[in-house]
């Protein structure tokens, strides 16, 4: 089938792009960045963390679950908008215990990078000082609960594909518990101890922050020459958007 | 719970993992619980992992791991319930059982829950799932004594059955219909199966769309979308099946219609459906029906099978050619947000009842993937008297935008709380004279998702254009608080309700309740206020319908009654601190023999 060119602007820029690829890609091929933070590229999106809100007509929509269309007016680059994505960061610092000097991920995590990003010194909410705990009964990761934002990465994209029925979807290792203020990723006690090497590392490395760890390696790079210490988070660095170029080049 | 017996629950449903909500409803239902090494075994029947099955579980209210007792009691906490001195039976409960809400002791657990759909008959609990309303102190130790006795639920009742069928021997309850004021929709004969078999048979589905055009119905769940232009897009959508949802969750606070519609007329309801299946070309529909309201499904089980044997359902229902239709039901456990169309379908494929994002939306693709309409209980009736009496008869009903009828649930502060059925563009003055409302403070309309008004806005009219509501009406007169019974009693209903999903609706009504209590203890600032109207700002960026209303009673309570919050209000500072150094650093203080002397 012919592909369909949709004609759209973004902050009254005139933009093309493929209809129907998410307004996140299709800004991108434009070379307009719009942060995020649970989106990963080639999973489903979660459309949970709300950082990508962009106005659609007026509109607020998340840029990772709407397709772009013909004629849209899309806005990205507003003071409102910006308020806004800074706001849900700092809730998210205020809703876990993010002790940034401490953490292994320090420099490698998105949330801290975004946070520079948008030159958050102190969060305009209250630090709600939940308890939240730490799961080291696994024998390959730690799981801090205090760093989690809730961004189900993990529970898209790391999945148990052993003995399955044909036709049937990998098993989801981690999955949301509880609901509300309560909800909470868990690590299935099964899957999490037959965990291989390569799955744990991975589910380290999508995770945006500091909260899925494989013991015994937090610190191989020093703290200083990390990612973000040394450029801001962009277009070329966010760890989902080179996933998503390696998955373009594929 | 044998493993052989988990595994009859799961052959039942032929493995299928998306009929999970039906096997934990089994086991939970006769076990009381769902330990952890049946998960297991769930899981690996299924192919999910524990985690994954756990997901289901531990979002429903209803379900759960952990022992619930061979008696489980969950009272509702809902204002009403308060204003109807819940309060006192609260304490009685505890004081028989001597333990405290959350906790189960011997054998009889005691625990919380959101609005029952018994606003006007409260206070009311449920007892492993049957209903008792109107309880006093007296009646608590009765129950607790009966319980203690070993009483089987069902005996517990004591030949204090509800009117209408709630009485019949399908249902056995003592829920009570209060229909008040009834009009073309529920008041007007229905026989079973006629309009399907002597008008629509007649008609093509398209037919059927354009009546529904003309009518000019919108749904009547809440947000008000027009029937027939859903119908038609669901017609239009490429499908190699089609479904139809009835959205019988109602878990509004303050409404209860569609339970009395359920019990009063629910061959209409799936008469209804079958005519919304026909228009859009589904084979298959669900009525999902909210745990609270359980008590009617045999009831409704025994409707659709002798809907069957009259040839209203099943192969070629009113004689049509070409055309197959079955219902069956499917019970949700316990989560106001289901109610949410996309989280309904979510719900009832054996998932947390999380809200989808959109699009796709539901008629393009919904239940398992295939177009799905989902309608409400009130708006299925409407259809069908639509059909029967032309969509321009009923377009003459109500105001021009606002056509036809509005079945409302009127609870709180009144003399003659019920089910009124009233033309669309009354005010809310005519309503409370109906009601027997005296010295009214202000009412709650469209229940916590919709606006507290005052006196001065009561000349306003109920329809789309002012004032929409789904159907609660709260009334609240002056000897209550307000803010303390009312603003803060939604706000902690939508802090437990969220799914938890999106960030700002797991964390903002939180922040707004904490800046509430602090306006109640007399220590908030004007900046307080500055605050909750900036960080409400965040909630149009949420997913769902819920995420977009939960701080509205905050919102419109801070809009329409300003004056009771400046009343609370610290005049002479700029700023508050909100905590005491001095308890904060009491505890240190104590520990190293040292006054706090800041
Ligand atoms: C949090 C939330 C709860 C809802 N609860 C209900 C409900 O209990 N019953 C209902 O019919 N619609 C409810 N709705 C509206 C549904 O999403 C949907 O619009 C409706 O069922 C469509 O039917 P209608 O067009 O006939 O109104 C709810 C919406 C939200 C956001
Ligand atoms: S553990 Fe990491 S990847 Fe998983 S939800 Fe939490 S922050 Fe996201
Ligand atoms: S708005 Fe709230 S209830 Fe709706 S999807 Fe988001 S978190 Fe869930």
């Amino acid at each position: 089938m012919e592909k369909k060119i949709a004609h759209f602007t973004i902050d009254n820029k005139e933009c093309t792009a493929t209809t129907g690829v998410s307004i996140i890609n299709a800004a991108r091929e434009n070379g307009i960045f719009i942060p995020t933070l649970c989106h990963y590229e080639g999973v489903k999106p979660a459309g949970s963390c709300r950082v990508c809100t962009v106005k659609v007509n007026k509109r607020h929509l998340t840029a990772c679950t709407t397709p772009v269309a013909e004629g849209m007016e899309i806005e990205v680059d507003t003071a409102e908008l910006n308020d806004l994505r800074s706001s849900v960061i700092e809730l998210l610092f205020t809703e876990g215990n993010h002790y940034c000097p401490a953490c292994e991920k320090s420099g490698n995590c998105e949330l801290q990078a975004l946070a520079y990003r948008f030159g958050i010194m102190a969060p305009r909410f209250p630090y709600q000082f939940n308890e939240r705990d730490v799961d080291a009964s696994h024998p390959k990761i730690y799981h801090d609960h205090n760093r989690c934002i809730l961004c189900k990465r993990c529970i898209r994209i790391i999945k148990d594909e052993k003995d399955l029925p044909a036709g049937s979807q990998g098993r989801s290792i981690f999955a949301f518990n509880q609901r509300a203020k309560k909800v909470k990723i868990k690590l299935d006690d099964r899957l999490g101890k037959e965990l291989s090497d390569e799955l744990a590392q991975k589910a380290m490395d999508i995770c945006p922050v500091g909260s899925i760890l494989v013991k015994e390696t937090g610190f191989k790079t020093p703290i200083g020459q990390r990612k973000f210490d040394k450029e801001a988070i962009s277009l070329d660095n966010s760890i989902n958007l080179k996933a998503m170029k390696e998955a373009h080049h594929e | 719970m044998t493993t052989q017996e988990i595994h009859g629950i799961l052959d039942k449903y032929k493995h299928d993992k998306t009929r999970l909500m039906d096997i934990l409803y089994d086991i939970q239902h006769k076990t009381n619980y769902i330990p952890m090494d049946k998960v297991d075994i769930i899981a690996d029947e299924l192919n999910m992992s524990s985690a994954d099955v756990e997901q289901t579980i531990s979002f429903y209210h209803f379900y759960s791991t952990k022992p619930r007792g061979k008696y489980s009691i969950c009272l509702n906490n809902s204002v009403v319930a308060n204003m109807k001195g819940r309060e006192f039976v609260a304490q009685a409960f505890k004081d028989e059982l001597g333990c405290e809400f959350g906790e189960v002791k011997d054998d009889i657990g005691l625990f919380e829950t959101s609005c029952i759909g018994m606003s006007d008959q409260e206070p009311a609990a449920l007892i492993n799932g049957k209903v008792f309303t109107n309880l006093t102190t007296y009646r608590v130790r009765e129950l607790i004594r009966d319980m203690r006795l070993g009483m089987k639920v069902d005996d517990m009742f004591a030949n204090t059955f509800g009117d209408s069928m709630n009485s019949s021997p399908l249902i056995k309850s003592c829920v009570r219909n209060s229909l008040k004021r009834t009009g073309p929709i529920l008041g007007q004969e229905y026989i079973p199966g006629k309009t399907l078999k002597k008008q629509v048979a007649l008609m093509s589905p398209q037919d059927v769309i354009n009546e529904l055009k003309k009518s000019h119905l919108r749904g009547r769940g809440g947000a008000g979308f027009p029937t027939g232009i859903k119908w038609e897009f669901a017609r239009k959508a490429k499908g190699e099946k089609k479904y139809v949802f009835c959205n019988a969750d109602e878990g509004e606070p303050g409404t209860f219609k569609d339970r009395v519609i359920l019990t009063e007329k629910p061959g209409m309801v799936f008469e209804g459906m079958v005519i919304a299946a026909y228009a859009i070309g589904a084979s298959e529909g669900i009525l999902y029906l909210r745990y609270e309201y359980r008590y009617l499904r045999k009831y409704l089980v025994d409707v659709l099978d002798k809907m069957r044997k009259n040839n209203s359902l099943g192969k070629n229902p009113g004689g049509i050619k070409d055309f197959e239709f079955d219902i069956r039901i499917q019970l949700g456990a316990g989560a106001y947000v289901c109610g949410e169309e996309s989280a309904l379908i979510e719900s009832a494929e054996g998932k947390r009842g999380e809200p989808r994002n959109r699009p796709p939306f539901p008629v393009e693709k919904g239940y398992l993937g295939f177009p799905t309409v989902v309608n409400n209980v009130e708006t299925l009736i409407a259809a069908v008297r639509i059909i029967q009496n032309g969509g321009e008869w009923y377009q003459k009903l109500g105001t021009k935008e606002s056509t036809g009828t509005k079945i409302l649930s009127v609870s709180g502060d009144c003399l003659f709380p019920g089910i009124y059925e009233l033309e669309w563009g009354f005010t809310v003055r005519t309503l409370l004279e109906m009601v027997g409302a005296r010295n009214t403070q202000a009412v709650q309309v469209g229940g916590p998702s919709g606006a507290l008004i005052g006196p001065e806005q009561f000349d306003r009219n109920v329809c789309y254009s002012d004032l929409a509501t789904g159907g609660s009406m709260i009334v609240i007169d002056n000897r209550r608080d307000l803010l303390k019974d009312v603003v803060l009693n939604f706000m902690e209903f939508f802090i437990e309700e969220s799914c938890g999903s999106c960030v700002p609706c797991r964390n903002i009504p939180t922040l707004l309740k904490q800046k509430l209590e602090k306006i109640l203890e007399g220590k908030a600032t004007n900046k307080d206020f500055d605050d909750i109207n900036n960080w409400a700002k965040m909630m149009p960026i949420n997913r769902c319908g819920l995420g977009h209303t939960a701080a509205n009673p905050i919102i419109t309570s801070l809009k329409n009654f300003r004056h009771l919050y400046r009343e609370r209000l610290k005049k002479d500072i700029e700023f508050e601190s909100g905590f005491c150094l001095d308890d904060a650093i009491r505890e240190s203080c104590e520990f190293v023999d040292r006054i706090p002397n800041i």
